[in-house]
Order: structure tokens, then sequence, then C-alpha cells
């Protein structure tokens, strides 16, 4: 059966999440094919080529897909994709946002965001905040899903060779258009891709006390998160929220400040490699998965900790 | 402009859900029924909608058991006008409720139509963009501000990087993230008023659609439970474990 991996990208280079996506791909095995849905993303399309076990890359090429506006690109994948036994895209808000529309106009469902493969027709997926794991058999002809990228290995980024075919399509819809974006400028890793992370929770008290996170993931070359308790206090925005409703990490040490450690938190992060938590209620949930908990006032622990390592 | 809200009954958030010791389902005996928090995001724009004068008439709908019509209540005590239940006791998918919520559309006509962006139950993110392809329109998932202007809408949307603004033509359909708003608490008069409002109930196979599962959960099982490590006693410690026992930094 031949897989279409829908690329995550910004025209220029491959986001990461692809890798795992290839990589799930791989997991189910058949021929794989990647999609790259952009305007001047020929950069981007060269990159998809050099990936591990992509056997073709298609290029659509069109201002009408340049912003990714799930309108477009829906048509496309669905398009494209009917010639294929399995539509596969990262869980990532461009995945979340386009695919259930290319799914819905092929009138197959959609499995979302698996965390492994059981066979050609069988996913594991993860519902209820993470609190129950599924094992789900699709009966459609095309098997569309999200992968959730934390649960892959990346697929090597170099070594494939793969054929870059121009696919002439565009579609517009003409029912939606980009005004603006606001992207947070950082130069901190990207949190989902980070080898470590610090997250900071209602413990920090204000946004401004973040700071003593920020200087502390610096020193570490981290990223910094937040738990949902942070974000609906307004310390932080909400892109920095880690859980079952922001996003999904799993770095190799993840360090919890403040943070009590509710279930749809723990959904977030509880696959990183080694968990800390420094809280001052030694009863926090969060010591139930931690592999080192300290307890401690954190406005006394995060100097102490900057300054020793 | 008439605006329609999905709401869907669902676990409580509070509660920790369990599966089923023989695997085949999560344990639902006897634990407390919300409306979905999303769904009520959504039904809180929308009144906030009318209470701005942009929206006229407020339909909340629901696609569940009969005691759904317990969350379709709810939305009516926070300011909805009238309710359609679509009963059902077949656990019906995003795909199915999508093709359900597009016979209802096509019967009422919104010029908005505002859902969650996902059910905490299932998990799936799916059924607002489905709805959106299979009426033709447009989408704004993950809303965090809504502002109509004329026959077009412009959403805000919560992405990975930040926020994305796109101007959507009406109709339209939005999916609300977390940050859209604040849900009220419905008063005990508007509860009681609640209880007088209209609410029509269907079904399925009167609206014509086939509600049959595409997929079929073989099992359910609780996640690999992490082991609690072990308690350091100050931070000298901790740096001592992380260089030389973890050797994560």
């Amino acid at each position: 059966m031949s897989i279409l991996v829908i690329a995550e990208h910004d025209n220029a280079s491959i986001n990461g999440a692809t890798l795992n996506t290839v990589s799930a791909a791989k997991a189910i095995g058949g021929d794989i094919a990647v999609l790259v849905a952009g305007e001047g993303c020929g950069a981007a399309a060269e990159a998809a080529a050099k990936i591990d076990g992509v056997s073709k890359v298609l290029v659509a090429d069109n201002a009408a897909y340049g912003h990714q506006l799930a309108e477009n690109v829906a048509l496309l994948v669905a398009e494209l994709g009917k010639d294929y036994g399995y539509i596969l895209a990262p869980a990532t808000t461009n995945g979340k946002n386009t695919l259930p529309r290319a799914a819905a106009l092929l009138d197959v469902a959609q499995i979302s965001e698996i965390i492994s493969v059981e066979s050609a027709d069988t996913f594991k997926r993860p519902i209820y905040a993470g609190n129950v794991i599924a094992t789900v058999q699709s009966s459609d002809a095309i098997k569309v899903i999200t992968v959730r990228a934390t649960a892959f290995d990346a697929a090597a980024a170099e070594g494939g060779s793969a054929a870059v075919e121009a696919v002439a399509s565009a579609h517009d819809a003409g029912k939606s258009s980009f005004e603006k974006e606001e992207l947070a400028k950082s130069d901190r890793p990207d949190l989902t891709a980070a080898d470590i992370v610090v997250s900071g929770g209602r413990g920090m008290q204000n946004g401004d006390n973040f700071s003593m996170l920020y200087s502390l993931a610096d020193k570490l070359g981290a990223a910094v998160g937040a738990s949902r308790a942070a974000v609906d206090a307004g310390f932080v925005p909400n892109d920095m929220q880690v859980g079952q409703t922001g996003k999904i990490v799993a770095p190799g040490l993840y360090i919890a400040v403040g943070i009590s450690g509710a279930i749809q938190h723990l959904a977030g992060m509880k696959d990183s490699k080694v968990i800390v938590a420094i809280n001052k209620d030694e009863d926090a949930p969060i010591f139930q998965v931690a592999d080192y908990g300290l307890v401690a006032d954190l406005f006394d622990a995060l100097p102490e900790l900057e300054s020793a390592i | 402009m008439k605006v329609l809200v999905a709401v869907k009954r669902v676990v409580d958030y509070n509660v920790k859900v369990r599966p089923k010791s023989d695997g085949t389902d999560v344990d639902l005996n006897n634990v407390k029924m919300a409306i979905n928090p999303f769904c009520e995001i959504a039904v809180e724009e929308a009144v906030r909608l009318k209470e701005k004068g942009v929206a006229t008439e407020i339909i909340a709908v629901s696609i569940g058991p009969k005691v759904a019509q317990e969350q379709i209540r709810t939305a009516l005590a926070l300011g909805a006008d009238r309710g359609i239940l679509v009963e059902t006791e077949e656990d019906v998918q995003p795909l199915g409720i999508a093709k359900v919520l597009k016979a209802v559309v096509d019967k009422e006509q919104p010029q908005l139509v505002i859902m969650g962006k996902q059910a905490i139950d299932g998990d799936n993110n799916q059924t607002g963009q489905m709805l959106a392809a299979l009426t033709g329109m447009a989408q704004g998932t993950f809303a965090s501000e809504v502002a109509v202007d004329g026959d077009s809408v412009a959403v805000t949307r919560e992405i990975d990087g930040g926020l994305q603004t796109v101007k959507l033509a009406l109709p339209a359909v939005v999916t609300t993230d977390l940050r859209l708003n604040e849900p009220r608490y419905a008063s005990l008069p508007n509860i009681m008023k609640a209880k007088k409002k209209p609410l029509d109930t269907l079904t399925p196979d009167e609206l014509g659609i086939d509600v049959t599962p595409r997929v079929k959960t073989l099992k359910v099982e609780p996640p690999a439970e992490r082991q609690a490590g072990i308690k350091v006693a100050d931070v000298a410690e901790l740096v001592e474990k992380l260089k030389n026992e973890a050797k994560v930094i």
C-alpha cells in the first residue's frame, strides 16, 4: 500500500515533526510519498527528498497554499490522496486543521494522534486526556491519520534521494484569506523539538517571575513551557502550554517548576526521559511521575540551581 | 444572523476515567456528566455575539442519547434560544456527527456555526473541520478571537508558533480554543427559564443520515505507569544526580 505524508514546513525547510511522521509511515510499510504544498517551497521540497525512506516528493507550489489555508490545501490532499492507501500528517496545528477536512471530502474517518502502529489497519491512540489508550481498527479504504510526533523516532533527514515531481493542481476555494501572523520570536529552541524543557506553573505567581525560568533555560539551552494553570492565569501566552490541550513534549530532561501535576499537564510531558519536579508541596501529584523530586520553595531553588550548573 | 452551536455530553473534566477491567470500554457507570468545556466556550461566544447585536438567534444542537437534553438545557440556560437533540444510542463518530450537523445546517441555514475544537472524551479534534468540508464552508479552527464584520468573520487562531488571523466568508465554521472567553455561570432564574424554551427531537434516520461507525475500538487500557523516582535533599544533590546518574546535563 502506498502512503502519502503531508509535510509540515515553512517553505524553506522541513519541520522535525515531518520526520517522525515518516517513521510512522515506515512502521505501516509501503511506498512513501511526501507532499510539500506551499508557496516558493522549492527548498523545503529538496529537503524532503533527502529524508531517508521517502521514494517520491510531490511539490504543489502555488500562492493558494502559501499560508496553509485548510480550505485550499484539503482540496489538494483529497485530490492526490484518493490514489493512496494512507494519508498521514503530523498532529501539529496545521495537520489538525487540514487533515480532517480532507478526510471528510474523501468520506472517510480520521484516526487522530496515533502513538503506535499495531498492524496495517490497527493503531493505538490516547483518549480522555491520555488517561486511557485505545486500540482502534479502521475499516476505511483510505486511512487518514495524524501522528503524535513524540511517539515515533525521527527518520534520518539525510541519506534519501527521492524524485521530486511538480503537481500542477491549484485549488483556491475562494472562501478564506490570510490576514496576519504573530509568531513568538525566540532564540530558544522550539518547545516540541528541545532536548531540555523547563516549565513553570501557577507556583510562579506571575509572568515576571518567568524570567527566572528563561535565564535557567538559557544556561541549559532549553525551551520554556508552562502548565495550563499558568496560561489561564495570564502569566504567559498559550503557545507555551504543555499538556493535553497544548503541546505534547518528550525531551530528554523535563524540569517542572511550581507545577502541581494535573492529569492534563502530565498527558503532555510524561513521556519525557527524565523528569525533575521542584515544588514546595510534597504531596503534589507531579512527584509521582518525577525521577527526581525536590521539595523546596522555587524562589530559593531556582537561583541556586542556575548557579550550580 | 442565526448562530448554530453544537454541544456534546461528556464525562465531567474533573473525573479521572479508567478502563473497565475487561478492557472493552471505559467505565462510565455513575460518573458525573457535563457539557464539554470547549462546547461551553462556544455557547458563551454565541451569547456574546447576541449581546453585541450581531447574532439574532442561537440554536443549540446535540447528538446523543435522550439524557443529552441536560446539556442542551445548560446551553439554553446560558442564553441559547432553542435546542435540537438528534437522538441516538449509537456511539456516533466525528464523520457521522459532521453529517448529522450538515443536515441540521441545511435545514436551519445558520450564518455561523460555533463548536468546541475537541471533546475531552475522544480527543479527536475533527468534527468542525469535517462539517466545514461537507457544507463547503470556510473554517476558523482553534479560535482565540472572533470578529464578525458584515459578510465575513476574522478569526484569530492559536497555532504552534503563536497566533494567525484569517478572514473567512460567511457562512463559516468556528471551533473554539481555551482562551476565546470565560463562560459565565447560569443564574437560577435563567435555569428556570431554560426549562420553558423549545427543544425539538429528531433522529439520524429522520435526517437520512447513516451514522455507522468506521472505526472500531478493539480494546482500551491504562497508559504505561511511570514509576515515581526519588526525592533529593537539596539542589546540590539534584545537580549531582542529573550530571552523574541521569547524565542529562
